[in-house]
């Protein structure tokens, strides 16, 4: 049912996207800069597009998120931002890493308008931010650096606070929606207890039922784990799941992998304002080369033969040799070092943990550089 | 080619303008309700704060206690400058309200406004709310346009609270009558009551504009305190430096100088030329203020 109103929405958007006079081929790279328009196609157009409905909604055309050489420079000179092409894929649940101050959080406040970037552009839903921020946000729910609420209201006051600030919200349905949405992350028993006395679980489970308010089509949760315990990270996975799982989009930004790993399609990683790898999490976890490891007490003997095979990084310390495997297979190395005369008292491929190459990418610990 | 081209698009734009008036005519209405409901939630967020319900009540006591402290002493003006209005009360209750205003206006009354306005940008950026509010999102325009009604509505709250408390207390505790003006002539108590209904609308525009100023320098801090603290400075100096003769060729440039002229309601005939030029120096620092402080939120990045 959802899905079936999701792709007539589709279908509509790019006849509405102001690609009138053009063929059908030059309309699937229209994706944004048309008027809002509420009504469906005036003037017979919906034919000549409805290829466009029925393509896939992956790639640059289909992208919740596409932004182009987005730059964010602080008034100190400090950039936070620099040069960021990221493509989040409609219906893919994309996680955000980076360390701390990586510039995730300037990311978010751009894409939802709070910040101007200094140069670059991007869209949301295909629409133009920050000129369509009015049509586009309504269908983009956001939790944006941890939960910030009014204390003396209680969890109802505070979401009809939220929904009463919105424009494309019915006021008649505004009680049925903060009902539906603090029920969704578990606050329904809480509605009426003032923010100050909630944990900070429950703050930030309300600061993601305030972005379930209307239905989305993309949900951006800025560290929506951080501070929580074990527990509470858990539940916020969950809830994450059930969001995704009729379709919507969801960026989560997180320090952690381990935290949103179990749960992201795409990954993007941050480190000092750039985009060092973006992609499906498959393709993170197969960039994890393998090595090949020779314990040995003729290290050095087996490092030689390592090297005459063409493998690279060749390493050797006392009693292992090691090396980059490459295409190699480890089966005709190994025959190699015996026919070559090394004693093989050990052999082994290990592959980087997701979680190594993560370090890879961004650094060490407090790695501050720049 | 061309021609085709335009025949075909010629009655697209048209028919497509047609097909939109229902929609945007239907838009219009909502946007307006959506205005209202905003303004609404506004409103019960300010008037519910303990911290401004606590300036509320200031602004009720303290016409309470200085009425009750006129009866206890005889009311004798002296040779002070409320002389005329406090001989005046001894003989009708109506004056009591004019005393309040004057004396209130000198801080009470631009303290209520600076604590509402300075808050009402800063105190969301302060507290991380107002990041919510524009992602929701709000829009800035639409945001800052409701903040600064709901900050008319305190001020001219606060105004109605001292005239009618004062008034009230008066009626209780002296006698109530023909008003006589300051300019000797008498008049009936239902004129006097409409002059006093002026000058609190009066006294509430002196606040609007003063609210102005608060609005825009709200819009620089995510510290309230800083933005109230830098109003009242504001205010205060201007009130010293229109007491200061030397400064006398900057005096009616002064947002303070004309908030003491409604004595031109007081006079008969009304010295409509002083009251227009009050409430067009309200009207300017209003505009003004309200431009930077648009200026300024449409343009700032939201990074608290």
């Amino acid at each position: 049912m959802s899905a079936a109103r999701r792709d007539s929405e589709e279908a509509d958007r790019p006849a509405a996207g102001g690609e009138r006079r053009r063929g059908p081929a030059s309309g699937v790279t229209v994706t944004h800069a048309g008027p809002s328009v509420a009504n469906g196609s005036p003037n017979g157009d919906a034919p000549a597009i409805s290829p466009l409905g029925a393509a896939p909604t992956r790639g640059e055309t289909g992208a919740a998120v596409t932004t182009h050489g987005l730059t964010k420079r602080f008034r100190g000179g400090q950039v936070a931002v620099d040069g960021l092409d990221m493509v989040v894929p409609r219906g893919s649940v994309y996680g955000f890493l980076g360390p701390n101050g990586s510039g995730k959080t300037t990311t978010i406040r751009m894409l939802l308008g709070l910040v101007y970037p200094t140069s670059g552009s991007h869209e949301l839903l295909g629409t133009a931010m920050p000129a369509g921020a009015a049509r586009v946000l309504p269908r983009v729910g956001s939790l944006v650096e941890g939960p910030a609420f009014y204390s003396q209201l209680s969890g109802r006051g505070n979401l009809a606070r939220i929904d009463a600030a919105d424009r494309a919200a019915d006021p008649r349905t505004a009680g049925d929606r903060i009902s539906t949405a603090l029920e969704r992350v578990g606050l329904l028993a809480a509605a009426k207890k003032h923010y100050r006395a909630y944990s900070l679980g429950m703050k930030q489970r309300l600061a993601i039922a305030a972005s379930l308010l209307q239905p989305r089509e993309l949900v951006v949760l800025d560290e929506p784990t951080n501070g929580l315990d074990p527990q509470g990270t858990r539940e916020v996975r969950a809830l994450v799941r059930e969001i995704a799982r009729d379709g919507t989009t969801v960026l989560v930004s997180s320090h952690l992998l381990a935290e949103v790993e179990q749960i992201c399609t795409h990954v993007g990683v941050m480190r000092t304002g750039r985009l060092v790898f973006q992609g499906p999490l498959d393709e993170l976890r197969a960039r994890g080369a393998a090595r090949i490891q020779v314990r040995t007490p003729a290290a050095r003997q087996a490092a030689e033969i390592l090297t005459e095979l063409g493998l690279e990084d060749v390493q050797a310390s006392d009693g292992e040799a090691s090396a980059q495997l490459g295409d190699e297979a480890p089966e005709r190395v190994c025959r190699e070092l015996v026919l070559g005369g090394v004693p093989v008292a050990g052999l082994d491929t290990p592959r980087p943990s997701l979680e190594d190459l993560f370090v890879g990418l961004t650094g060490e610990g407090f790695d501050v550089d720049g | 080619m061309s021609t085709a081209e335009g025949l075909t698009a010629a009655p697209g734009p048209a028919s497509a303008h047609q097909a939109d008036q229902a929609p945007f005519a239907r838009v219009g209405r909502g946007a307006v309700r959506a205005w209202w409901r905003l303004l609404a939630s506004e409103l019960s967020l300010v008037f519910r704060r303990w911290r401004n319900l606590a300036l509320l009540a200031v602004v009720a006591v303290l016409p309470a206690i200085l009425g009750i402290a006129l009866r206890l002493a005889t009311p004798r003006g002296g040779g002070g400058p409320n002389a005329f209005l406090i001989d005046q009360l001894a003989g009708n209750g109506v004056f009591l309200a004019f005393i309040a205003l004057t004396i209130m206006l000198a801080l009470v009354l631009p303290l209520t406004v600076a604590v509402v306005s300075g808050d009402s940008v800063a105190g969301e950026a302060g507290s991380g709310t107002l990041r919510y509010l524009l992602a929701v999102p709000a829009g800035r325009t639409r945001l800052l346009g409701v903040k600064y009604v709901a900050v008319v509505i305190f001020g001219l709250a606060a105004c109605v609270i001292v005239a009618g408390v004062s008034l009230a207390l008066g009626a209780a505790l002296f006698p109530v009558g023909p008003v006589t003006l300051l300019s000797g002539t008498t008049v009936p108590l239902a004129d006097g009551l409409l002059r006093l209904l002026f000058v609190t609308l009066y006294v509430a525009a002196a606040m609007a504009a003063l609210g102005a100023i608060g609005l825009a320098v709200s819009t620089f801090t995510e510290h309230s305190i800083a933005a109230i603290a830098a109003v009242l400075v504001l205010a205060v100096a201007s009130e010293v430096a229109d007491n200061i003769p030397q400064f006398g060729a900057v005096h009616p440039y002064l947002p303070t100088h004309w908030w003491l002229s409604f004595d031109s309601l007081l006079r008969s005939p009304i010295a409509t030329w002083d009251l227009l030029h009050g409430l067009l120096s309200f009207g300017v620092y209003a505009v003004i203020f309200c431009a930077i402080a648009w200026a300024r939120f449409t343009s700032a990045d939201v990074t608290a």
